[in-house]
């Protein structure tokens, strides 16, 4: 599905990461933890085509696809999806007008058929629906106004409609209460399948008791220092990052 | 290549072939001679076969034109305009030799109306299709150069008392009402560029809703621009009877063009006790090449009266053409409880500028008036909303609000808002909201991340900022006005 071989990306020319090796499995669901400032959004931006993050080398193949070479929206209309630590608002434009626009993209790229208004609104009812959203919350412009829970969970609305097959979860635990993390985190198991493959970024341990990974990575200073099954995060929560060092130790 | 600039490339390489398709058909233009002078204002007047009182009034305003200086108040900068150098008289002769149906009209020019969502009917009577103006719910007078050739659906209007023609033919066949109330509005020495048009101009709508009537379609004029070196100069006056009720359109689209153009319109609304006056433009005249070349001139002058008691004009704009725009349709609040509203999307790319607004004149009690202005800059465009609210002594209870937000696309565009407000009455509460902001990077990307082209993105953004306008315009009118204002804004990104 996805491999990452010896990533090495710079930001405002200072290196960032300095050397990442990932393979992720069709099915597959990594979770990558580490402090602050260790580059788990960077990776995630570099995955995901972002402006101003800079490749200088290394290589990441998506699905036999040189990943890196495409655009961010080539990158989204292929099957990667990011789901934003801090969800974007788009005044004026209404949630179904956006993912109508995002979807019907996608799908012309992929040589399907635009949905009609009327399909589209079935699918979406649908699946905001088993998101607990209600129709107010699909037609109210995107994010304008939402909590923090209704963007991560409009996030996860998104992901639900585009039916990627790698999706990057950026700290989607951050600035959740319990019962918004519960609503946010079965959104995302109820998309696990054998075909769709997660990256799952984040501090604590706690959103992996609900999102529960196969495979746990530690990143710290811009490097895999190391991994583990689920039971690392565990340890993790119990210790602290401490024994990886410190920024000038890198 | 841009849409826009495709869209002018298309109409060029059409009209340029010119008998192949027939699109600017073989109409011989019945031409005045270059220049302008008091021969040139009786040329046209008798060629109208207008009565004395309008020759009178048209050298009256000749006259007084001559006395005046172009105003330079606006944020507008363009070489020096040689009024000697046009021709102000271009007529149809006949109206033979064109397409017989769209089948013969250019597949690209349709490709472009297609684009735009513009309806079939619609593509076959902006492409000059013979007959084709047998169409539903929207009646078209479709101003040809200067002279309008097709008006439709006037039995079913007559029906009802309802008078929607030329202005040509209401002076000769309604002169009572056109006496009345022709330069009421907008008196003949009322601006540089309005005193010209009463001199010299040749054509335009005029339509009279009698009382209680309520208009059964939208009325809609195409205007367009199709012989070179002609200026265009429309003269619209639309009057709604007591409590009548009446929502006209007004759109454009222009061939392209080495030399400007000027364009220099008036429209006069007046609205009689409990009458409404709904008006909505969207103006996508040729804006120039990305290197600022050509474009129109839109000099126009728009101003509606309301007299009447509990009378409303709402004037609802989506400025996307011209290479500049000098535009402040305004609202005269007179009758007590009268209302006015303005609500405009301007969108200015390469090197366009626009100086638009409103103006408000609280005159009544309880008058009320609502402004909502959208401006839009991207390239090396400058963009300016110019906005005077005017509450008068015995305006007592009158309210305004104001919001005026610019968005800006790139670093080289500027925004700028001036409002004067004058109030003279202390009961009066008057409103003023302004933000300006720019696409973020992060909505962009966002959107990118989704799927969407950066294009699409930008369009998607801009459209969202644009909605409170945007939703104001009729159905007709709305879906062509997104998709216009996302064509003028490709290539402003990256």
């Amino acid at each position: 599905m996805l491999e990452i071989k010896n990533l090495h990306a710079t930001v405002d020319g200072k290196e960032i990461l300095k050397g990442i090796n990932l393979t992720i499995n069709p099915g597959e669901v990594h979770a990558i933890m580490g402090p602050n400032g260790s580059g788990k959004s960077t990776l995630s931006y570099v995955l995901s085509g972002r402006d101003g993050y800079e490749v200088t080398e290394g290589s990441v193949t998506f699905q036999g696809k040189d990943l890196l070479a495409m655009e961010a929206e080539e990158r989204a209309a292929e099957g990667v999806f990011l789901a934003f630590q801090y969800p974007v608002e788009i005044p004026g434009v209404s949630n179904t007008t956006f993912l109508k626009t995002a979807l019907n993209a996608v799908r012309k790229h992929k040589g399907l058929p635009e949905l009609d208004a009327m399909q589209f609104l079935k699918l979406i009812r649908a699946k905001a629906k088993a998101l607990n959203m209600n129709d107010d919350m699909i037609k109210r412009a995107v994010n304008v106004g939402f909590s923090g829970g209704e963007k991560k969970r409009n996030d996860i609305l998104q992901m639900a409609m585009l039916e990627p097959s790698f999706a990057i979860l950026d700290e989607t635990d951050s600035g959740l209460d319990i019962d918004a993390l519960k609503l946010v985190a079965d959104g995302v198991n109820s998309l696990r399948s054998a075909e769709r493959s997660m990256l799952v970024i984040t501090h604590y341990q706690r959103l992996l008791s609900y999102i529960v990974p196969d495979h746990v990575h530690v990143l710290a200073y811009g490097k895999i220092v190391r991994s583990g099954g689920k039971e690392l995060a565990l340890e993790l929560e119990a210790k602290g990052y401490a024994e990886f060092g410190s920024p000038e130790a890198a | 290549m841009a849409a826009t600039e495709q869209t002018v490339e298309q109409v060029r390489a059409v009209t340029e072939q010119k008998y192949k398709y027939g699109f600017t058909t073989e109409i011989e233009s019945d031409l005045a001679p270059k220049g302008l002078n008091e021969d040139i204002v009786r040329f046209i007047s008798a060629k109208k076969g207008e009565p004395e009182w309008l020759l009178e009034w048209r050298l009256q305003a000749y006259r007084h034109w001559l006395t005046m200086e172009e105003p330079t108040w606006a944020m507008v900068d363009f070489p020096k305009i040689d009024y000697q150098d046009s021709h102000y008289y271009a007529a149809p002769k006949a109206a033979k030799d064109k397409p017989k149906s769209l089948d013969e009209v250019d597949p690209e020019l349709l490709a472009t109306y297609e684009k735009l969502g513009i309806p079939l009917k619609e593509q076959a009577i902006l492409a000059g299709v013979e007959g084709a103006g047998d169409m539903p719910a929207v009646a078209v007078d479709a101003v040809f150069d200067s002279v309008s050739v097709a008006t439709t659906f006037k039995k079913k209007l007559e029906e009802k008392g309802i008078i929607f023609c030329s202005i040509s033919e209401a002076i000769r066949e309604h002169p009572e009402l056109v006496r009345k109330y022709l330069g009421s509005v907008v008196p003949y020495s009322d601006n540089y560029y309005a005193t010209l048009n009463c001199a010299v101009f040749t054509d335009g709508s005029f339509v009279y809703i009698p009382k209680g009537v309520r208009c059964p379609m939208e009325l809609s004029t195409y205007f367009r621009i199709n012989a070179s070196n002609t200026g265009q100069f429309e003269r619209t006056l639309i009057i709604a009877d007591e409590g009548s009720y009446v929502s006209y359109l007004e759109g454009c689209t222009a061939p392209m063009r080495d030399e400007n153009q000027l364009h220099a319109a008036v429209v006069e609304l007046v609205a009689l006790d409990d009458a409404t006056i709904k008006y909505s433009t969207v103006q996508n005249w040729y804006p120039g090449d990305e290197n600022g070349k050509g474009g129109i001139y839109n000099f126009v002058t728009k101003r509606g009266a309301c007299r009447g008691r509990n009378s409303k004009i709402s004037w609802t704009q989506v400025e996307t053409g011209s290479a500049i725009t000098w535009k402040y349709p305004s609202c005269i609040l007179q009758g007590d409880n009268s209302v006015g509203e303005f609500y405009s999307v301007a969108i200015t790319n390469n090197y366009q500028q626009a100086d638009t607004g409103t103006k408000m004149i609280h005159i009544g009690k309880n008058t009320r008036s609502t402004i909502v202005a959208k401006g839009i800059s991207a390239g090396k465009a400058q963009s300016t909303y110019r906005g005077l609210v005017r509450i008068l002594p015995k305006a007592e209870g009158a309210r305004n609000y104001t919001q005026c937000d610019s968005l800006l696309i790139g670093d080289k565009c500027g925004a700028h808002t001036v409002p004067y407000i004058e109030s003279r009455n202390r009961t009066a509460r008057v409103e003023h909201e302004a933000t300006t902001a720019k696409i973020s990077e992060d909505q962009l990307f966002y959107c990118r991340a989704r799927g969407l082209s950066e294009e699409d993105a930008v369009g998607l953004i801009v459209n969202g900022f644009c909605r409170e306008v945007l939703k104001e315009l009729p159905m007709e009118f709305a879906v062509e006005a997104q998709k216009l204002v996302a064509i003028s804004l490709e290539g402003s990104v990256g």
